[in-house]
């Protein structure tokens, strides 16, 4: 089989895992004339496909042979898929060829399991060994990393790698045990664990590093910087609360850096354990959101999802619902509220509450000065006091307050192949994170 | 009086002439800012028009350099006359807060041009495509030649990053409006080239069209939303959007295909010792 054809296949079967960050890595550089690359600050995307999302990493699998018989997966053993095998040293060179004409900001390998878990590991460490210590490549790497690896295999993919993940794939083991039977929450939680723990002696190390004066550096272990997972929405029947309960568990005892939320999107080579079903996008969409919300904004799940209301509201964004279930804390004087406060009102992001904060220092603000930090006003303004804008408060006790924000009528998409249409500003925002 | 201050359009000229203007005290609406480079006329400019003596330096944030830096490499032929009123009112007009004021008019202006360059120096940086040309004979470097067509004069803030990345390449970057080599030892810079100048095909493009074809997904078809970070205008110098139409066109049937497909009924477990222990582990938790 010529390269050409390995690549359709591997990268085929490598799509449908969502991550594909290239930013939070430690910094290095080529400067030293010495191989080749760069990592550090912002990721880098360096093209987008039409499905809207960008291409960062080569993101290929070493082999999509599996022994696994996960059902959404197009790689399972039930699946009459093309098999193909790439050799480390063709990843290798892949690598380099694609990197050096600016293509990619590095590699995310992960692999059908062969043989054993320890033996798939081996494989998907040798490339980036090769990588790392024959070519010098300072570049990124992602590695996926099999929960059922040896701890000390695990390790060491951590030394070559700058992000390295486990797929918890789905929010209880119930799920698993029906979609991929061979896939242990527990298990997997140990090994995410154990790689935190690497991650924290490993940052430990580097700020003692740092404090020893007048000696020459010690240079600390490397380990990766952050690790990651994937859920997949939409297989199962999991509510949005299970899943965010899960994420948020994660972010907090394993300190994660990100979740993906991948809508389960229907693939070639169905399986009749999961027939096929149109990809829930802007669930997937809504998650993201709430996820931002629990990260940056001080959300807590219970606050996104009580008890009554076990998923999202697909037609507003989740803070907007927050905020029309917990109308008595607004209006909100943007001159005054704490930046908690601030954080909660609609159509505030992050970025503009430190903008309205720093401003406000200096004069009253207005609707004005809002409208130029690009402050969406028209979703802001039933919520907020400013200098000149007091919100009708008939308004805000309205019940035709959740009206003002509907998206205007749309008809009712039974087209498999229309999925509903994200505005612009949706997508924005899908991207940027600010709510 | 009217003071013309006619500059090459680079933060360096602006940042001198800004310098000597503020030191003599000149208002900004006694200035009137030429670019030099798009003005036919060699008005020699009147070297002693000033009527004070100057004082001493002025100090301004390193904020405020970084913010001039970006502001100057954009093409709107009002920058430098509002960063130099910007500038007077953080030093003589005491407007030391300025900075921190992003809904001042000024501020906000120059926010969203300094906002506008960053963003296509981050383009730059991700659209550039290098190709190989050929190989140094005497100490073995490949060497590597790119066309890029940025919308501001970015080349030398976007440069530094290619050479911390590509260091161990020859590599030159051909803009129309500015052109940049690396040789391993240092950057030199050029004036702008055609795009005739430049390579316009590299061998591995085709294996990048493969994995950009393998890697998209028909069943979640998002046309705006690439788009809006891939903007049409950088379509014509990347590889890969040449099949980006038919990518869209075939989304459709390929998905109909999927769904048209039989389901898989579930294969037997392999004899596999490892595939074992796993249902083992399962069926004792």
């Amino acid at each position: 089989m010529d390269l050409t054809r390995k690549l359709e296949i591997l990268a085929d079967a490598a799509k449908y895992d969502a991550s594909c960050a290239s930013s939070g890595a430690a910094r290095k550089d080529s400067r030293d004339g010495k191989g080749i690359g760069s990592t550090g600050g912002m990721g880098i995307c360096h093209s987008y496909t039409p499905d809207g999302r960008c291409v960062s990493l080569l993101k290929v699998l070493l082999t999509n042979a599996c022994l696994y018989d996960c059902h959404y997966c197009i790689n399972r053993r039930s699946s009459n898929v093309q098999r193909a095998r790439f050799t480390p040293e063709e990843v290798v060179q892949l690598t380099l060829d694609f990197y050096k004409r600016n293509y990619i900001e590095g590699l995310f390998l992960s692999s059908g399991i062969v043989r054993s878990a320890d033996h798939t590991m081996e494989q998907v460490i040798e490339v980036a060994r090769q990588l790392r210590e024959v070519h010098h490549f300072r570049g990124y790497i992602h590695l996926k990393t099999i929960p059922e690896a040896s701890q000390a295999l695990i390790d060491k993919a951590g030394r070559y790698a700058d992000r390295i993940s486990i797929n918890i794939e789905l929010p209880s083991q119930q799920s698993l045990d029906r979609l991929a039977p061979e896939k242990n929450l527990t298990n997997t939680k140990q090994a995410m664990h154990g790689i935190r723990q690497r991650i924290d002696e490993s940052l430990e190390a580097k700020k003692a590093a740092r404090q020893i004066l007048n000696r020459p550096r010690v240079k600390a272990p490397a380990f990766a910087t952050g690790q990651s997972t994937q859920m997949i929405v939409g297989a199962d029947d999991s509510s949005d609360a299970l899943v965010l309960h899960r994420a948020d568990e994660l972010y907090r005892e394993v300190r994660l850096r990100r979740v993906y939320y991948s809508g389960f999107s229907p693939i070639p080579e169905p399986s009749v354990l999961l027939p096929i079903k149109p990809p829930p996008l802007v669930r997937e969409h809504r998650l993201y959101q709430a996820d931002w919300l629990l990260r940056f904004y001080g959300f807590d799940v219970g606050e996104l999802l009580p008890k009554e209301e076990p998923n999202l509201d697909l037609d507003l964004d989740p803070k907007l619902a927050w905020a029309l279930r917990n109308r008595a804390v607004f209006p909100v004087d943007i001159n005054r509220a704490s930046q908690e406060l601030l954080w909660r009102i609609p159509g505030l992001g992050t970025v503009n509450v430190a903008r309205i904060l720093a401003a406000r220092r200096w004069s009253r603000l207005t609707l004005a000065d809002l409208q130029r930090m690009r402050v969406n006003l028209k979703k802001v303004m039933p919520f907020i006091v400013a200098a000149d804008h007091r919100p009708r408060i008939a308004l805000l006790e309205s019940t035709h307050l959740r009206q003002h924000f509907l998206p205007g009528p749309r008809q009712l998409e039974l087209n498999f192949n229309a999925p509903p249409p994200t505005t612009p500003a949706d997508a924005a925002m899908a991207l940027s994170g600010q709510l | 009086m009217t003071i013309t201050a006619q500059i090459q359009p680079t933060f360096e000229a602006w940042r001198s002439k800004a310098r000597e203007l503020l030191r003599h005290g000149v208002a900004p609406e006694n200035v009137d800012w030429v670019d030099a480079s798009q003005t036919a006329s060699l008005l020699a400019e009147e070297p002693s028009c000033y009527q004070t003596t100057p004082n001493a330096s002025v100090k301004v944030p390193a904020d405020f350099l970084r913010l001039a830096a970006n502001v100057c490499a954009h093409t709107d032929e009002r920058r430098f006359d509002i960063l130099y009123r910007l500038l007077h009112r953080l030093t003589i007009g005491g407007e030391k807060h300025l900075l921190s004021m992003p809904s001042d008019r000024d501020m906000h202006q120059c926010n969203a041009w300094a906002r506008a360059v960053s963003r296509d120096i981050h383009k730059m940086h991700a659209f550039v495509r290098f190709r190989l040309v050929g190989l140094n004979e005497s100490n073995g470097r490949e060497q590597f030649v790119a066309w890029f067509e940025p919308e501001y004069r970015i080349t030398r803030l976007a440069a530094p990053f290619f050479e911390k990345r590509f260091a161990s390449m020859d590599w030159s970057i051909l803009t129309p409006d500015a052109c940049v080599s690396w040789d391993g030892e240092k950057l030199t810079f050029m004036p702008g080239m055609s795009r005739h100048d430049a390579p316009s095909a590299d061998a591995h493009d085709d294996l990048w069209r493969t994995y950009y074809r393998s890697i998209f997904n028909p069943a979640r078809l998002k046309v705006q939303a690439m788009q809006s970070e891939m903007p049409m205008k950088y379509w014509k110098n990347l590889p890969e959007a040449t099949i980006i139409h038919d990518l869209i066109g075939s989304s459709e049937k390929r998905v109909c295909t999927m769904i048209a497909t039989p389901e898989r009924p579930v294969k037997p477990m392999p004899d596999n010792a490892y595939l074992r222990t796993l249902h083992q582990r399962r069926t004792k938790s």
